[in-house]
């Protein structure tokens, strides 16, 4: 048994130019996936984590990959890549950094963790990433961890209780 | 032991009971524990047996309906003729609920057993556990926790040595709160863009790949191991109300509380015992202004009505909201109303899958009219506008997506319209610059 692994979010750059993702060992763990599920198309969800583990992002030839290999066309898959949105359809930051606002942690000030986030990574808007390449910030919907406002997602990383004095702290231990 | 409080004398510890200790986690530690007895009682009993041990349990589903858990299960055909599925519900994304969480990262065997018991049940042919894509730690300690299972002879084709076969996939979501609708999981499942489907057909005749599929709340499967090796009597003497609420629920309180955190009550607990023992109470100085009770899909309830509710189905509905997942959203005074309310409307326009018109439309508007109101240029008409618009998002769309953005703006305008009328009025500072 195993789980589609929660890998490491911009691990790879696309200015390398495309490799083909399902090879090697990503073959094996898909093929093993397809026995697990009754149809090739339900493999779609764990088929694009692996190829974000993979490069970092979902590009377009990434998009046709997935799709030659379940059988699906490459516009299913875009309509199925762009639903969802923790794939990412363009490069980020080496630490992708999503950050919950929603009601229950914007009373707990996460608007204030936002901002500490924006200013000391220096991204200095949401969805763009610092010159040095080092971090994209994001605000995201509810990630279910509300009595521990504010949570944010540092790549896979879940971290509970920030608050804007802890952020630089928190930066640090991602060079 | 509890976390991330000790477990407050109040509380009835039987799912949460273990949450803070690491051992729980692997599967020696949680058979020291008691762990696998439900599973091992309930593989030498009949399928119908089980079904009917849960049906007396009077178990309700904890994600937010409150429908019958072996009412449910007893909708399967009985002959299994088809592949049968059971779809877990580890999608927790109702904003104030975290309790899902807790279970899976602290005692995850307690859902595989509950899983695998509720799998010989409704005669799966496979579990598969879909995961919200954000929730990295109850990934990771699930995934291994299935894989001991499997080598500890838990699940796979001959449990514990019983003949027969258990199968359970980890599946993970990749960040749609609509995937939490037990269709869009479904759709979500195969791979399809997380869509609520029209039912009926409901699960239980075309559900997961259009097979006969039940699906369950991760707090209701947990519960059924406890039902197996207690009984039905035990859980439904859990109550202090209404026999229709039976068994403990998984509180979470989020917000303006001291303590906030997941508590586990026997249904009918006061709810003020609940905000002032529990949570201990608002912070130094400040009083509570509103409480949402079930998650944010919920009317919004003043303090006085949360606190003269007693917590369980019936006792939220009498005082005009729903328990739902029980993620309670405590809000004190020096909390901006139209503010929060317009950021619910934001969630729910980012969430809504744009299939009905009511909802793409109506989630969006609401949140763009709340943003004229606090950028100062609001107008005495928009309170009708805002209902008017509440209405047709009511009871018209696939999903209650829609109803769950109207709730809490029709229950924030009857209640706290004093707040909207000072942003009107020029009373108060915009709270943004105008759109």
């Amino acid at each position: 048994m195993s789980v589609q692994p929660a890998g490491a979010h911009g691990a790879a750059s696309e200015r390398v130019p495309h490799q083909p993702v399902f090879v090697g060992a990503n073959r094996e763990k898909i093929d093993a996936l397809f026995a697990r599920y009754p149809t090739k198309a339900a493999c779609l969800l764990p088929a694009l984590w692996i190829v974000q583990e993979v490069r970092g992002w979902i590009s377009e030839p990434s998009i046709g990959e997935v799709a030659k290999l379940l059988d699906l066309t490459p516009a299913y898959v875009k309509g199925v890549v762009t639903f969802y949105t923790m794939y990412h359809t363009h490069p980020v930051g080496r630490h992708f950094i999503q950050v919950c606002t929603t009601t229950p942690c914007n009373i707990c000030g996460a608007e204030d963790v936002v901002r500490a986030l924006l200013e000391a990574s220096g991204c200095g808007e949401l969805g763009a990433t610092s010159p040095d390449g080092r971090f994209t910030v994001i605000e995201v919907e509810c990630l279910g961890a509300c009595g521990f406002a504010t949570p944010i997602l540092v790549d896979d990383d879940f971290i509970e209780n920030v608050t804007p004095d802890k952020v630089p702290g928190i930066l640090q231990r991602y060079p | 032991m509890g976390f991330p409080h000790p477990i407050h004398p109040k509380e009835t510890p039987v799912l949460s009971q273990h949450f803070g200790e690491v051992e729980a986690r692997s599967f020696d530690g949680w058979v020291n524990r008691g762990g696998y007895q439900g599973l091992r009682k309930a593989l030498g009993m009949t399928r119908e047996a089980i079904i009917e041990e849960v049906k007396g349990s009077g178990l309700r589903g904890r994600g937010g309906a409150g429908f019958p858990t072996g009412l449910k299960w007893s909708f399967m055909p009985k002959e299994v003729t088809r592949p049968h599925y059971l779809l877990c519900n580890a999608d927790e994304s109702e904003p104030g609920t975290f309790k899902d969480r807790e279970i899976m990262r602290w005692t995850p065997h307690a859902l595989i057993e509950g899983c695998a018991i509720a799998s010989y049940a409704i005669g799966a042919v496979r579990c598969y556990i879909y995961i919200r894509g954000e929730f990295t730690d109850p990934l990771e300690v699930m995934a291994a926790a299935v894989e001991e299972a499997y080598a500890k002879g838990a699940l796979g084709g001959n449990v514990f040595g019983s003949g027969k076969r258990i199968e359970m996939v980890i599946h993970r979501g990749a960040g749609a709160y609509i995937c939490g609708e037990e269709t869009a999981m479904m759709n979500s499942l195969e791979g399809k863009r997380g869509n609520p489907r029209i039912k009926p057909p409901f699960p239980a005749v075309a559900g997961l790949f259009g097979m006969p599929t039940t699906i369950n709340n991760v707090e209701t499967l947990a519960a059924v191991p406890h039902i197996m090796v207690r009984g039905a009597e035990w859980y439904k003497g859990l109550c202090l109300s209404n026999p229709k609420s039976t068994g403990t629920k998984l509180i979470s309180i989020c917000g303006h509380v001291q303590r906030p955190g997941n508590y586990e009550v026997t249904m009918g607990t006061p709810v003020k015992e609940i905000l002032y023992d529990m949570a201990g109470g608002p912070r130094p100085g400040r009083t509570f202004k509103a409480v949402i009770p079930g998650g944010s899909s919920v009317p919004i309830m003043t303090a006085q009505e949360a606190e003269e509710a007693l917590f369980d189905y019936e006792g939220i509905v009498a005082k005009g909201s729903m328990l739902g997942s029980a993620g309670m959203i405590v809000m004190d005074d020096t909390t901006d109303m139209v503010y929060q309310i317009w950021r619910l409307a934001r969630f729910y326009a980012h969430e809504s899958c744009a299939q009905c018109t009511q909802c793409r439309e109506g989630t969006a508007w609401t949140a763009r009219i709340l943003e004229r109101i606090l950028s100062g240029k609001g107008k005495q008409e928009d309170f009708q506008l805002l209902l008017d618009l509440s209405e047709n998002m009511t009871g018209k769309t696939i999903c209650v997506l829609s109803d769950s953005c109207a709730a809490p703006v029709v229950s924030g305008i009857q209640k706290f319209r004093g707040e909207f009328e000072a942003y009107i009025a020029g009373a108060r500072e915009p709270a943004m610059a105008a759109v």
